[in-house]
């Protein structure tokens, strides 16, 4: 189930980077995959559709969120969080 | 400076605004407005529209009460979107103070550029939910006219028969400032005797607002612009129209000038469609102060863009303070977006109220919602209060998604 949304998640980045999914490793910034703010937006866009969650996040305050942005590793364990409570 | 002779030296006319009209969440009137900017008042409240329970952000700066009725009969309500609406009620004002009649010739020399984003855009809501969603499967006749982005513009000229130049600008949040400049042109360059100028947005249904939420650079509390902890824009809605009238046409018919038009400059970052540019906007304001004549240390008090995101704010204080060098730090600098909220098309307008109000009255506007001291922010942004402050020269910055920048420059006289 886990690895299942990891997958998922990592190929919604991987397209939004242009890259494989195996190159989306956990410790990968947003930046370290050349994703802007606004590929950003449109990667947690993608997630909550692919999901059928909705994504607490503001891009004036990323740090405020509950849903920490720092590296990939921190999304999929913030997505696995969010379809859980979704599923409880 | 420029010389105060009535003709410039360089053979281009000298523009002076001699009316000023305007509706927004603060007032339904200029005085309302600017009483409401020297109290500090702020517009932004619970939105109060259909499905607005279906909406992530739920505040914003409408204007209440309103009620089209109050204004127009039935048959206009039927062809005016609310943009329109609010468009006329403005320039109703400002001719009515520029005390000008536009028949015969001066009429023919005479004319109307707005701006707007969204144009027509409950028009557009309201429709598309009565085939998408009703399954309906007629429209009223009037929606294309009713929602077209020149409806304003065009009604506008109609309303005074101004039968020259008229047109809509649409350059987002930049719109009514890039309106105002062209304006100020064609009457600097002779093309016109007198522009009627400014901009109107109706954004806030819920079409509009669920668009902007998507972007995730709305705040869900409130508008805190230049303040550490602020956490994004908050939409308001209404116009702002001024008459734009060539100096020796006001001179010689001893009308009551509000303020000059000095000068004017536009700019493209060129680089991102919402990431702003210190850089172009830097460019605009320097080429807005030589178009005008002025030194930097003239500049008294700046209308800011200041929509209250961490992006927009931190980049204008950049440029601000890069343009303006040593006198950046004696200037004031403050956006009004707090009180009445990101009127986006119709921004630049209803802030220009604000410049007028500074120059005329010695009155700066405050940056209500103030908070926390942000180092990427440290200019003086007239924090909470409205201040007493005799200023000479001011200018009102506009910086549109898209890159699109636009700086006005106005005196007193």
């Amino acid at each position: 189930m886990t690895d299942q949304i990891r997958n998922r998640i990592r190929a919604i980045i991987a397209e939004q980077a242009m890259l494989e999914p195996d190159q989306i490793t956990d410790d990968a910034t947003p930046q370290d995959l050349g994703i802007d703010s606004l590929g950003l937006v449109e990667s947690i866009f993608a997630i909550e559709e692919e999901f059928d969650i909705s994504i607490p996040f503001n891009a004036n305050e990323p740090e405020k969120s509950d849903f920490d942005i720092s590296n990939m590793g921190t999304i999929m364990a913030a997505v696995e969080r969010l379809v859980a409570q979704k599923a409880a | 400076m420029t010389s105060k002779n009535s003709e410039r030296q360089d053979g281009l006319r000298r523009v002076v605004i001699t009316g000023a009209g305007t509706i927004n969440a603060l007032g339904h009137d200029v005085p309302t407005t600017m009483e409401a900017f020297r109290q500090g008042r702020c517009g932004i409240g619970p939105l109060e529209f259909r499905d607005v329970d279906r909406l992530s952000i739920q505040i914003g700066a409408q204007v209440h009460p309103w009620k089209a009725e109050d204004y127009f009969n039935r048959q206009q309500i039927l062809l005016y979107d609310k943009f329109t609406q609010f468009a006329l009620l403005a320039a109703k004002q400002a001719v009515a103070q520029a005390g000008l009649d536009f028949q015969g010739a001066l009429g023919l020399r005479s004319g109307v550029v707005l701006g707007t984003a969204g144009g027509g855009l409950n028009t557009w809501d309201e429709n598309y939910r009565t085939v998408y969603e009703e399954g309906k499967n007629r429209v009223h006749p009037f929606v294309v006219p009713k929602l077209m982005n020149n409806a304003a513009a065009s009604h506008v000229s109609m309303e005074f028969g101004l039968r020259g130049p008229a047109f809509t600008v649409a350059t987002a949040c930049a719109s009514s400032n890039h309106a105002m400049g062209l304006a100020f042109q064609m009457v600097r360059s002779g093309g016109a005797q007198v522009m009627l100028t400014g901009g109107s947005e109706a954004m806030l249904c819920f079409g509009g607002v669920k668009a902007w939420e998507g972007l995730r650079v709305m705040s869900k509390d409130a508008c805190r612009p230049f303040s550490a902890n602020r956490n994004g824009m908050v939409q308001g809605e209404g116009a702002g129209v001024f008459v734009f009238e060539d100096y020796e046409h006001a001179h010689a018919r001893g009308a009551d000038i509000l303020a000059e038009v000095v000068g004017f400059a536009m700019s493209s970052d060129a680089q991102d469609i919402v990431m702003p540019s210190a850089q172009g906007a830097e460019r605009a304001i320097t080429a807005a102060l030589h178009d005008a004549g002025l030194n930097p240390e003239d500049v008294g008090y700046i209308n800011a863009h200041g929509t209250g995101t961490a992006a927009n704010d931190k980049t204008e204080c950049a440029a601000v303070a890069h343009a303006f060098g040593h006198h950046a730090d004696r200037l004031m600098i403050s956006s009004t977006k707090a009180m009445h909220g990101h009127i986006i098309g119709g921004t630049g307008a209803v802030e220009l109220l604000a410049c007028i109000m500074a120059l005329r009255d010695g009155v700066i506007a405050p940056t209500i919602g103030y908070q926390e001291a942000d180092p990427e922010c440290g200019l003086d942004v007239v924090p909470n209060e409205a201040r007493e402050a005799r200023v000479d020269a001011v200018l009102s910055n506009a910086f549109a998604f898209g890159g699109l920048n636009a700086v006005i420059a106005l005196r007193r006289i």
